[in-house]
């Protein structure tokens, strides 16, 4: 599908100036900027107190439930997307297979928010 | 049409080759950022397709939530790198013959491999590219109507994920002040406030 394609081609020339750019960034850091590292510079800055602990420690089990939510919930939207692209085109049975696929979601998000875990605490 | 073929081999080899590195990269945390310009590039593969839906999607799920997802993965694993790399010489022969065992399988597999009547007839009788619809309208004709049971068992495994996800990891800690909204609003002045007559020289 050609015609296709050329709607896409100013993305991928808006890919390539975005990639240029920061590649020229990167570089001209390297070759411009003047570098007199010592220890004090190049050790970790944790607010004005010595860095205690590495990066990877165990957080919140919490997060990771919020971000499934997320992904639950993005998986929904993109499901409507095509549907309501074609809209037009359903006929009830289209319509009422959302709308049950709806409901099943929302009997999830009520669970969750009588839950409370959509709360933070 | 020469942009479109230099766009498929530049997609093709961009997505090869991050394949490779999220294997051999040696941070996990590189590793899954690789893994997202593996998704990038296969995105790219099916918008060259045509299949428009299908690389947003890639784009909105896979970098957007499934990456993130990883990478909260590979930050709790409290991960130590100088224990990884110390069994790297004793397990190596180990290493070695599960990936021989697996190539054998792979190449016995494809040595063998025939494609059945049925097969070439259903991917030859697949209906052709509309050229008057997008993409996304002619995916959405489709998964409403005519994959009707797939689609709500697809919203059913949502719904079994979202209640899995709850019953994990939510806990309730005890001991933790929240802030009840309801309870602020329909406090009253009479509840709250007293008005005391105070002497002088005396306190409350």
């Amino acid at each position: 599908m050609p015609e296709l394609l050329q709607e896409y081609l100013p993305i991928v020339v808006f890919f390539g100036l975005a990639l240029a750019l920061g590649l020229l960034f990167i570089v001209a850091a390297l070759v411009v900027a003047v570098r007199r590292p010592d220890a004090e510079k190049i050790s970790a800055y944790e607010c004005g107190f010595n860095a205690f602990d590495d990066a990877r420690m165990k957080f919140d089990v919490r997060f990771y439930l919020v971000s499934i939510l997320f992904i639950i919930f993005d998986l929904e939207v993109a499901f409507l997307f095509p549907w309501a692209a074609s809209f037009g085109d359903q006929g009830w049975v289209g319509y009422w297979s959302m709308m049950v696929f709806l409901g099943v979601l929302t009997v999830g998000f009520a669970y969750e928010w009588k839950k409370g875990a959509l709360e933070w605490e | 049409m020469a942009i479109a073929a230099l766009a498929f081999y530049v997609f093709a080899a961009v997505a090869v080759a991050s394949g490779l590195m999220v294997t051999l990269a040696r941070n996990p945390v590189h590793s899954v950022l690789w893994l997202i310009l593996a998704f990038f590039s296969t995105a790219g593969l099916f918008v060259l397709l045509g299949a428009e839906f299908v690389a947003m999607l890639l784009v909105i799920v896979y970098v957007g939530a499934v990456a993130v997802l990883f990478l909260f993965v590979v930050m709790m694993l409290d991960v130590d790198f100088a224990a990884l790399k110390s069994g790297f010489v004793e397990n190596m022969p180990f290493g070695l013959l599960i990936g021989a065992v697996l190539l054998t399988e792979i190449v016995l597999a494809v040595g063998v491999w025939q494609f059945g009547d049925a097969a070439v007839a259903s991917r030859a009788a697949v209906s052709p590219t509309p050229d008057e619809v997008s993409n996304t309208v002619a995916l959405g004709r489709l998964i409403y109507d005519d994959y009707l049971h797939l689609f709500q068992l697809a919203g059913m495994v949502l719904f079994v994920a979202m209640v899995g996800a709850i019953v994990l990891t939510l806990r309730k800690r005890e001991g933790v002040k929240r802030q009840d909204v309801l309870a602020q609003m329909y406090r009253t002045r009479e509840q709250s406030v007293e008005l005391r007559d105070v002497k002088p020289g005396q306190g409350v």
